[in-house]
């Protein structure tokens, strides 16, 4: 039964970072619950206590608007990211959630070729497991207070 | 010293973001020169001897309270050899210790004691009319604006307020009316030279021609009531917009890029509702102070950035955003909310990197062609329309003088 779960929250972990890294932001709100919870902060301001967010979203309903934005309105140059995500801890809340913590390298590959490590730090979340493995809040910790050029694609 | 273009005040040669010698310097006789730097907030420094480290252009600077509560800023260099007095981003401290030889110094910057300055044992140390204070650290002119810490390295620039000026002076007063509280902070790199940056942020004309975001959800279009604020001396800026919905079309017609669709709705538009919390029906202001500070409010969002240059083609934009220090758990909400408009993933600000990068990009073969600033006409003065450059003509005016170029 550990390994099973262990199995089904990896392939969720998985299956988010693919839809982000092939461009399938339309996909990207689903793997939330209709009142998921996702916020990017730094480990900085976490340290101090502060509640500032790089980005926040608390429904579904806002992360269509950000892909939206994205699509639509907001311009930057076409780039794109490769998610890594490793050791992933799964710890079972009760017999509906689970808390998992893993760590995330994104690397940004701009129209050019230009290759960098954009981010890194951990996701803490807070899953669903019926029917379906869904984020019911999805917290990432970035490592650095720094960030190069705009943040547009979700982490 | 290369040469300004005939023109004057409409032309702005594009050799001012790229030369190595201009960057020289704009170190000494802007950042190190005759002007008032942001610092920090003093929420930053929220008891006595609290200190955060920051920066004036290139040079390190440590900001603290001392034991009295006086504010001070020095110079974060050791008088001895040059290192670092103190590596950590904020904290409090008793004394600073440079880590290199052990020389300590108080709150205010002064030398105190040199380690085995006497030697030991009769053995070592310095002669006796040794002067290990003549290479000490620099120390601030230091002023605070209703919650604002901002320093000085010379002795002869006026007073704050004075330096600021009665056009934007009551703008910053506007938005600063109780005491802050930090939210959060971080630091958005911009891969261009730093006025680049300043002359976007003057910039009244592009708001809503990049920034679509704006224009979709017709949050500000330069068909609503505004202004431009122009100091005297082109040093500072304010450009506001009044809290109207648009129900004109004038972006339709023109056809432009930006113009709105009424199939264009947020889903979740609670991130946009404003409290008029300032009760002056302004609905966003962008306030600049030269060299390298901003104050923003956009809707119920505050913060303050502060523009520190990294290099000819580097600056680092440090974000501070922050609220009132008797706020209710709702206004903490609404602005942690409207945080989603501001900084690195910011609806409204994600692509002022974008186009100063285009900028530095576009101009690499042309140090010697200019940038056409000519809307609003060749003056630096106030404007009610904000379709002018008024304010970018006045920052090229500043630091013409500054620069005696």
């Amino acid at each position: 039964m550990k390994v099973e779960l262990q199995r089904k929250i990896e392939d969720l972990h998985a299956r988010y970072a693919h839809a982000l890294d092939d461009d399938r932001l339309e996909e990207w709100p689903g793997f939330f619950t209709e009142n998921g919870v996702y916020r990017i902060a730094t480990a900085e301001n976490e340290a101090r206590g502060l509640p500032l967010p790089v980005l926040y979203c608390d429904s579904r309903a806002m992360m269509r608007d950000r892909v939206q934005s994205l699509r639509h309105a907001n311009i930057y140059e076409p780039q794109r990211y490769r998610h890594m995500v490793s050791s992933v801890l799964v710890e079972k809340l009760d017999d509906q959630h689970v808390k998992s913590t893993s760590n995330f390298l994104v690397i940004r590959i701009m129209q050019d070729g230009g290759t960098t490590v954009f981010a890194s730090g951990k996701y803490l979340d807070r899953i669903l497991l019926t029917p379906e493995p869904q984020y019911e809040e999805r917290v990432v910790i970035c490592d650095s207070r720094r960030f190069d050029t705009l943040l547009a694609i979700p982490l | 010293m290369r040469a300004w273009p005939a023109e004057g005040a409409t032309r702005v040669p594009y050799w001012v973001y790229q030369d190595a010698e201009i960057y020289e310097r704009e170190q000494s006789r802007i950042w190190r020169g005759k002007t008032w730097n942001y610092l920090c907030l003093e929420a930053e420094l929220p008891e006595p001897q609290s200190f955060i480290t920051t920066f004036v252009g290139d040079m390190p600077v440590v900001v603290s309270r001392g034991p009295d509560n006086v504010l001070h800023a020095f110079e974060n260099r050791c008088a001895h050899r040059g290192a670092l007095i103190c590596m950590q981003p904020r904290g409090k401290t008793e004394r600073f210790a440079c880590i290199y030889h052990n020389w300590t110094y108080d709150h205010a910057g002064n030398l105190t004691n040199v380690a085995f300055r006497r030697g030991i044992a009769g053995k070592g140390g310095m002669a006796a009319d040794a002067k290990p204070e003549s290479e000490a650290p620099r120390k601030f002119r230091v002023a605070a604006l209703n919650g604002l810490v901002f320093g000085t390295l010379s002795p002869d620039v006026p007073e704050l307020e004075d330096y600021i000026g009665p056009e934007v002076l009551p703008r910053l007063k506007r938005v600063l009316k109780k005491p802050l509280k930090v939210l959060g902070a971080y630091t958005q790199v911009l891969p261009c030279n730093w006025k680049l940056y300043m002359d976007n942020v003057k910039d009244s004309y592009h708001a809503s021609l990049l920034h679509l975001f704006f224009t979709r959800f017709r949050i500000n279009r330069l068909t609503q009531a505004g202004g431009v604020l122009v100091s005297a001396d082109g040093a500072h800026h304010c450009a506001y917009t009044r809290l109207v919905e648009d129900r004109g079309d004038a972006y339709e017609k023109d056809g432009m890029r930006s113009a709105g669709s009424s199939a264009f709705r947020l889903e979740a538009p609670e991130i946009l509702e404003q409290v008029d919390e300032l009760q002056d029906a302004v609905s966003i202001q962008i306030a600049s102070l030269f060299p390298g500070f901003v104050l923003q409010q956009i809707r119920n969002s505050l913060a303050a950035r502060q523009v520190v240059p990294k290099g000819v083609e580097r600056t680092e934009l440090h974000w501070t955003l922050f609220g009132f220090a008797d706020d209710d758990d709702a206004m903490t909400r609404r602005r942690l909310l409207q945080s989603n408009l501001v900084g690195p993933a910011g609806y409204i600000s994600m692509e002022d990197g974008v186009a100063t990068d285009f900028v530095r990009r576009g101009v690499l073969g042309a140090p010697e062609r200019a940038a056409v600033i000519e809307m609003g006409g060749s003056a630096v003065a106030s404007s009610e329309s904000r379709i002018t450059e008024t304010a970018v003509r006045g920052l090229w005016k500043a630091w013409r003088a500054h620069m005696d170029l």
